[in-house]
């Protein structure tokens, strides 16, 4: 088996929110095209440490980093990075499904708008189009694309905003526990779509739920207290963990 | 402690279930009480305002036949020619004729007295209005002055002896006759909103400090609105969390608390005496409201945007919306109806005030309507204020009257700030 192509690469990163340091040294190989999944007990870093790759936590007052982040080999920290641009390739979807209280269609449109995608009308309503069907929405919402996007059902809010995020054609796709507000069979549906989603995106994705990185994640990275304990293949991790404290979370002795 | 029985248990609970109701009845009555009181109270000063501002909202006309004998160079008295007579003398003359046992001098010049001074205007208009040649009888409605309006209205009672009222027995009589002979007349009074200030209660009206009021407002919303909202904007979403932005935060919360004389003071110093903005116009008037003002709006604005939910401005920027964008596109929106409500009733506020106004020459006897920013006027609290003073019993219901108008503006402006909260408010 050919060793999968590294997307991002984390060296060293360390994260401070003013005095309180939230994560260790933390080293990654993020492969492309693939899941990842980032799994530990609440306040362990996972979710700060997702929030490095696309810098959302510049704008928490008083967080700042240091180490090394590189996407595609560059690295997102150099002053030469723009970050509304980097933003535009790493795609993000929230924990809480948040789409605008705005219509459906201008939901999904946004991104494509700021960012001057599209020349003309057709062709914007043909990238919502394939945004909501590769999302697995564009059957529910077809016939009522102006409605506003609040007023659907809570997984298909969060489908809207994962097509909300693949608007803007991003390569990376950063999930922050998309299932956890959701029923099983939302969530199911999701994580069947992640699994679809995989062939175009680089995904990492956050989760509380073992049986959820298990089924949907190529590799796991479990975290604890900040540090990273143990990162590899997710069928290594589960069946045959090296370090004392992943099992134990995993088998549920703690967590 | 002997224990109690499961039924025992039961018992003591519901006995102490209906004290629970009991008080919380009691509490439900003495709030009734306190908002039945309250709109009580309000309902008996709005209609006690409102008794007396009737009297004001009718005047009453005097019918009088005049006569030119002037010579006319044409067939018809020009604009011009009618603008030189004296009106007074041909006003007098036809109450004299009328009274012709009227000689004495003093007696005749309370008989003049029963008409308005505005009396002679009401005449140039009505013959300014007619092709009149000389000799022509015109026959012309003119208001009488505010004793007599206020006897007719029974305001002041004509059976009372005469010491006890300020219209004598001789006035009266000669208004008996004139209203047998059917020439006294009530009308609306038109006088009240078309007419600018004056001395004579029948002739002063309030639409100067209407005027002025919406110059002053439009001037004041211009100051603040802008400033207010860019000020709560940097101070909300872009400053950074440091000693000095705290310290212009706990400054902004003082300033809505300082007196408003104050802001009065303030704007005589800067705004006269610094950049010698011109004194009494709605232009100085508009921006020391507008001072007293920005508190508010700063105020209501950072609360409405403090209100919009966090994750709305992640998504935003997840998807790779700037900083500017995520404010303009979906915080501001959203914001939107709070910031108007906040911007309103600052405006009402700043509409109601007198004091401040006072400082910078607004509280001032002006005839002329206002006709731009910077030409002389007052408001309508203002005017109210001054009425007030004025010891003419005539101004009590004018008064009062001008309080009902300034009472709907401001109920007007909270409608509006009610209606653009509902029409946009949004729900995520």
């Amino acid at each position: 088996m050919l060793s999968p192509v590294t997307k991002i690469q984390a060296e060293n990163v360390n994260v401070f929110y003013g005095t309180n340091q939230a994560l260790y040294d933390v080293s990654v190989d993020i492969p492309q095209n693939q899941v990842t999944a980032f799994i530990g007990p609440s306040g362990c870093g996972k979710s700060t440490f997702l929030r490095c790759f696309n810098r959302m936590n510049d704008a928490i007052e008083g967080c700042h980093m240091n180490g090394r982040i590189a996407i595609d080999s560059e690295d997102i920290y150099s002053s030469a990075i723009d970050v509304v641009e980097l933003r535009a390739r790493i795609g993000m979807v929230f924990q809480k499904p948040n789409p605008f209280p705005k219509s459906i269609y201008d939901n999904v449109a946004y991104g494509p708008r700021i960012h001057g995608l599209t020349q003309n009308k057709s062709d914007l309503d043909a990238l919502v189009e394939t945004s909501l069907r590769r999302a697995g929405l564009w059957n529910e919402v077809k016939d009522r694309l102006l409605a506003i996007g609040s007023g659907l059902s809570g997984g298909q809010q969060q489908r809207l905003c994962i097509a909300r995020a693949i608007a803007v054609n991003p390569d990376i796709l950063l999930m922050d526990e998309p299932c956890s507000a959701l029923d099983p069979i939302a969530t199911a549906i999701i994580e069947e779509l992640i699994d679809e989603l995989r062939q175009r995106y680089t995904i990492i994705m956050v989760t509380h739920s073992m049986q959820q990185a298990a089924r949907i994640s190529q590799k796991t990275a479990y975290f604890h207290m900040g540090k990273l304990i143990e990162f590899g293949e997710t069928g290594d991790v589960f069946t045959n963990p090296k370090n004392e404290q992943t099992e134990a979370y995993i088998s549920g002795k703690i967590g | 402690m002997t224990e109690l029985s499961t039924s025992q248990y039961q018992r003591e609970r519901r006995r102490h279930l209906a004290g629970r109701h009991r008080s919380e009845k009691r509490f439900k009555a003495y709030c009734i009480a306190a908002v039945t009181t309250a709109i009580a109270v309000l309902m008996l000063l709005l209609s006690s305002i409102i008794y007396t501002a009737l009297p004001a909202l009718t005047e009453t006309t005097l019918r009088m036949e005049l006569q030119l004998d002037e010579p006319a160079q044409g067939m018809f008295y020009t604009v011009e020619e009618l603008e030189n007579v004296n009106w007074r003398r041909v006003v007098s003359n036809a109450l004299y004729e009328t009274f012709p046992e009227v000689t004495a001098r003093r007696e005749k010049r309370e008989l003049v007295a029963i008409l308005s001074l505005g009396a002679t205007d009401a005449a140039l208009a009505k013959f300014k209005a007619n092709a009149v040649r000389p000799g022509d009888v015109v026959s012309v409605d003119m208001p009488v002055s505010d004793d007599i309006d206020l006897v007719v209205k029974g305001v002041i009672n004509r059976n009372l002896p005469e010491s006890e009222r300020i219209v004598s027995d001789r006035t009266i009589s000669w208004l008996s006759v004139l209203e047998a002979e059917n020439r006294i007349e009530r009308r609306l009074a038109l006088t009240l909103f078309t007419n600018g200030d004056s001395r004579e209660p029948e002739m002063a009206g309030i639409k100067g400090a209407l005027v002025g009021t919406l110059w002053t407002m439009l001037v004041t919303l211009a100051a603040s609105l802008p400033i207010g909202i860019m000020a709560a904007i940097y101070l909300q979403e872009l400053a950074p969390k440091n000693r000095f932005t705290d310290m212009i935060e706990v400054n902004i919360s003082n300033l809505a608390a300082v007196p408003s004389i104050v802001f009065g003071l303030l704007g005589l110093a800067v705004f006269i005496n610094f950049f010698h903005v011109p004194r009494s116009s709605p232009l100085v008037g508009g921006l020391v409201l507008a001072l007293m003002t920005l508190p508010t709006i700063i105020i209501a604005t950072r609360a409405a945007l403090a209100s919009v939910p966090p994750s709305i401005r992640e998504a935003a920027l997840g998807v790779g919306a700037s900083p500017l964008q995520v404010i303009t596109h979906h915080v501001l929106p959203l914001a939107a109806p709070g910031i108007l409500t906040g911007t309103i009733i600052g405006l009402a506020q700043a509409a109601g005030e007198t004091a401040p106004l006072l400082m910078v020459g607004m509280m001032a006897f002006i005839v002329d309507t206002p006709t731009d920013i910077t030409s002389k006027a007052t408001v309508l609290p203002a005017q109210i204020f001054m009425w007030a003073n004025n010891p003419e019993r005539a101004f009590l219901a004018r008064t009062s009257a001008a309080i009902l108008i300034l009472l709907s503006f401001l109920l007007f402006m909270n409608g509006i700030a009610i209606y653009l909260r509902k029409k946009f408010e949004r729900r995520w």
